[in-house]
């Protein structure tokens, strides 16, 4: 067991945990912020996606210990009262169904449009391809990051 | 099924042929006094509750009891809704929770479920809706009554709107919150029958475009709670190596080793696999990997099963005259109309075991009491007061001491029926006296799969001189699917399958002689209910098969399925609908077009693809899907959408991706990478369209699945002339078929 510190949603974290651990079980089950699913543990679903200094990450994919001293944030911390432009677009678009992949879509489309305000639909479908949505929500999602694009 | 008011109360007759009736020994009475807290003097101090489904608070708050599990369907909100349109209430003021396992007040009386309380078969809206308004309308009564006494005024002369009673004559007003810090609940509640509800035309709630769905809110910022997101205190973790077959059991476990790695605690081989427990999720799944188990299959009706192999066995069954069938949808003489007929047409059709693949990998927490005799499980289930009626016969106590606390479900479609992970979790408690969180690997919720079936389908088809379809025979051969899921209906039909059989009927098509039977197939798989159930294949079979009668007639697609629903308005309408929408006479030069029917508990659809294909490679792509659907009364309009967008995907998915194949009876497939889902790359524009009838509402969760597929194999067809007879429609499958 070793203790690990990094940043998340602002506050300071300092953890014990097997170095190897994922940082998504860190997150959730140490640091209660359940927001972030488990999905597939493989990086192939994209329900975990949580932001690195900023980068989307799959947090099932990266140890505690690479994230030493670097700043996470998941769907809790995405926005101070969950007004983020994607959210809010979300909620207009009305996107989730069973809402178990949507915050990890989130984070996947809040990386986007921090690098790319005005992404195209071709870009936007490249840039979500990896992160699945079983109850089909995938054309309410391209409509959400559009308006938020729009919007923002 | 009748629902009588008798004194507010509803009361129903009860045929012992309900989904679980004859497990569950349970009665299924009815109230909606009975929760009522009657004849009581009530203050502000807390929410009045005026029957099972609603309480009011002083400072205006409605809470309103949701009798089914929220997987994305709606009816977190859309079920609410109903009951808030009779109340008249603040619909910025509801808030919804779940309610706990106790069909005796919670079930749904639809004809399908008969007082059980299960989320299934798209039936919770049309199952609930009279009952909820029903209860709306008694508490809104109780209120009126409560203020026409104190006010000294007929009750006739009150009204109501947005949670106020409006007396227009002298002006005064007063909030349901008011009311109730003086009104009491009547010890008998007020007699409400149906023609006391409201007039579609009154309604402002139902129909509204503007009212989303309570849940969305909670979605996005990661607050809504899901069964994989409860943490008990003192809990430990566990995760289960699966059996790879039902009835397998673990022979030798290597528990030394396992029992080596750093945060595992306990290994124990168990019936149903082999259980990890630690004191961190990522030592139950380091100790996971550490496993080795041989298995003992001896007692597996799945041993050795090779579902590749065992498709000469179903073909042959499917020929066999003397096969043992059963009967599932009869019309007139068949022998009669076949053998009468001028032209006959045959083909055979398969499709593969899908899984259900939900995002959220089955899970439960579990409490089980120090006595052992009651337990406290946390989970997102579709049918809880199964799990508490399984978990109180482990126990060795009754249903009413395991209490299910509902959460939000990542994804149903059908696999959150069966209880399996709740039972593990609490068998779990129950050994090692802690509460225990399980959750499946992915790899291990795969291997737990309950699949849709593989089926295969011979039809017969005969034409009458003028082509007019007059004999229909379609067999299925496949495993049952209730015998598996729903032992006691299995039992009550004397072996036929309600799951699996679904779609099998012809009930829109005016063909005069009709025989669909079922031939069962029992290969030991843990078949199960996946989205559209039997529908999903046996429409894909009979709808394809459908645009190869046409065929043989010399007759347009089309045209065939328009004089076929010629007597039934409604089917022809959605029909006539979504040619409209698609514009479906237009030729697109190298691209397919394809329309197919389908019905699904009493929720009408009709689906055209188009579509165009990569001749080298066999890869079909899919441009536009139009989809038309007459659900009877719409509750929530946008939602209706939502659910066909959906549906439309997960059918898509299962037309042209999804199957596993299982060898030695194990599932062969352990991720998203040998078992691909649809991507967001991979859809195409989907165009939806409601047909408004003024018929009660039915459901919309699953109907979206099932044209999709026909469709599909009816514009390859109208493209290369080559009919696609096996789902999936795989590339590798498409090309040898256009070789």
């Amino acid at each position: 067991m070793a203790a690990t510190a990094f940043t998340i949603n602002g506050k300071t974290a300092n953890v014990e945990a097997e170095p190897d651990t994922p940082l998504l079980w860190v997150v959730r089950e140490h640091l209660k912020l359940t927001g972030t699913k488990f999905g597939c543990g493989s990086g192939l679903c994209g329900a975990c996606t949580v932001h690195i200094d900023g980068k989307a990450v799959r947090s099932c994919q990266i140890s505690v210990s690479k994230v030493a001293g670097r700043k996470v944030t998941t769907i809790e911390g995405l926005s101070p009262n969950g007004q983020h432009p994607l959210q809010k677009a979300w909620v207009a678009e009305q996107v989730p169904q069973c809402g178990y992949c949507q915050s990890g879509q989130i984070m996947q489309a809040a990386a986007l449009l921090a690098t790319n305000k005005k992404p195209t639909r071709e870009q936007i479908v490249t840039h979500m391809d990896g992160n699945i949505c079983r109850c089909g929500t995938y054309p309410r999602i391209v409509r959400a990051i559009q308006r938020a694009s729009r919007e923002a | 099924m009748t629902i009588q008011i008798r004194n507010g109360s509803v009361d129903t007759s009860i045929s012992r042929r309900g989904f679980v009736a004859g497990a569950a020994g349970l009665t299924f009475a009815f109230t909606l006094g009975g929760m009522g807290r009657g004849g009581e003097a009530l203050g502000a101090t807390q929410p009045t509750k005026f029957n099972a489904f609603v309480s009011i608070a002083a400072d205006n708050t409605i809470t309103i009891i949701c009798p089914s599990a929220e997987m994305g369907q709606g009816v977190y909100t859309s079920l609410p809704l109903i009951l808030a349109e009779e109340l008249d209430a603040d619909w910025s003021r509801v808030k919804t929770e779940f309610a706990p396992a106790n069909p005796k007040v919670y079930g749904n009386y639809h004809r399908l479920f008969e007082g059980a309380q299960i989320t299934a078969a798209s039936v919770a809206v049309p199952g609930y809706f009279t009952p909820l308004r029903l209860a709306g309308a008694q508490a809104r009564k109780v209120l009126l009554d409560a203020v026409a006494d104190k006010w000294k005024v007929p009750v006739s002369e009150l009204t109501t709107d947005k949670s106020t009673i409006i007396h227009k004559k002298s002006g005064r007003k007063i909030s349901y919150g008011e009311v109730v810090a003086f009104a009491s609940v009547p010890a008998e509640p007020p007699k409400i029958s149906e023609s006391d509800l409201k007039k579609p035309s009154q309604f402002k709630l139902i129909g509204r475009k503007d009212i989303g769905r309570s849940d969305v809110p909670l979605k996005v910022n990661g607050s809504a709670k899901y069964g994989i997101d409860v943490q008990v205190p003192g809990m430990v973790y566990a995760s289960v190596l699966q059996s790879p077959m039902e009835g397998a059991k673990p022979k030798d476990v290597n528990v030394p080793d396992v029992m080596k790695v750093k945060g595992v605690t306990k290994v124990i081989p168990l019936p149903f696999g082999v259980a990890v427990i630690g004191d961190t999720v990522e030592a139950t799944r380091s100790g996971l990997q550490a496993l080795k188990v041989t298995w003992d299959t001896s007692g597996a009706t799945a041993a050795g099963f090779d579902s590749d192999k065992a498709k000469a066995d179903y073909a042959a069954k499917a020929k066999d005259p003397s096969a043992e069938t059963k009967v599932e949808y009869q019309v007139g003489d068949v022998k009669a109309g076949l053998s009468g007929a001028v032209k006959t047409v045959e083909a055979a059709y398969w499709t593969e075991y899908t899984y259900h693949a939900q995002m959220e990998p089955m899970n439960a927490v579990a409490q089980v009491s120090e006595d052992g005799k009651s337990a406290d499980i946390w989970t997102g289930t579709q049918f809880g007061a199964l799990a508490s009626l399984i978990i109180s016969g482990i126990l060795k106590t009754t249903p009413d001491q395991v209490r299910i606390h509902q959460q939000f479900l990542g994804g149903g479609y059908g696999r959150r029926i069966w209880p399996d992970a709740a039972i593990q979790a609490t068998i779990l408690s129950n050994i090692t006296k802690k509460p225990v969180k399980l959750i499946l690997t992915r790899e291990e919720d795969i291997a737990a799969a309950r699949p849709r079936p593989m089926t295969h389908h011979l039809i017969k088809a005969g034409l009458d001189a003028k082509g007019n379809l007059v004999g229909w025979h379609h067999r299925l051969v496949s495993e049952n699917v209730d015998a598996v899921a729903a032992p006691p209906r299995f039992k009550a039909t004397g072996g036929k399958d309600y799951i699996g059989a679904r779609g099998l009927d012809q009930a829109f098509y005016a063909i005069p002689n009709a025989l669909a039977e079922y031939v069962r197939e029992d290969r030991g798989m843990r078949v199960h209910a996946w989205r559209g159930i039997g529908s999903g294949y046996n429409k894909f079979a009979a709808e394809a098969f459908l645009d190869e009668v046409a065929q043989t007639a010399g007759k347009d697609p089309l045209a065939m399925r328009l004089e076929l629903t010629k007597d039934k308005p409604r089917a022809s309408a959605v029909i006539k609908a979504v040619v409209e929408m698609s514009d479906f006479k237009r030729s697109r030069p190298g691209h397919g077009m394809g329309i197919a029917f389908s019905d699904y508990h009493d929720t009408l659809s009709a689906g055209v693809a188009e579509i165009s294909l990569d001749q080298k490679t066999g890869k079909i792509k899919v441009h536009n899907y139009w989809v038309a659907v007459d659900p009877g009364l719409v509750i929530q309009p946008d939602h209706v959408h939502a659910q066909l967008e959906s549906a439309v995907i997960y059918g898509l998915s299962a037309a042209l991706i999804e199957q596993f194949v299982v060898k030695d009876g194990s599932v062969q497939a352990t991720n998203f990478d040998s078992y691909p889902v649809m991507r967001m790359s991979e859809v195409p524009e989907i165009h939806t369209k409601i047909v408004t009838t003024d018929n009660p509402p039915s459901g919309m969760g699953e109907i979206g699945v099932v044209s999709v597929a026909p469709a599909i194999a009816n514009a390859v067809f109208q493209l290369t002339g080559k009919r696609l007879r096996h789902l999936p429609m795989t590339a590798e499958r498409v090309k040898k078929t256009l070789a």
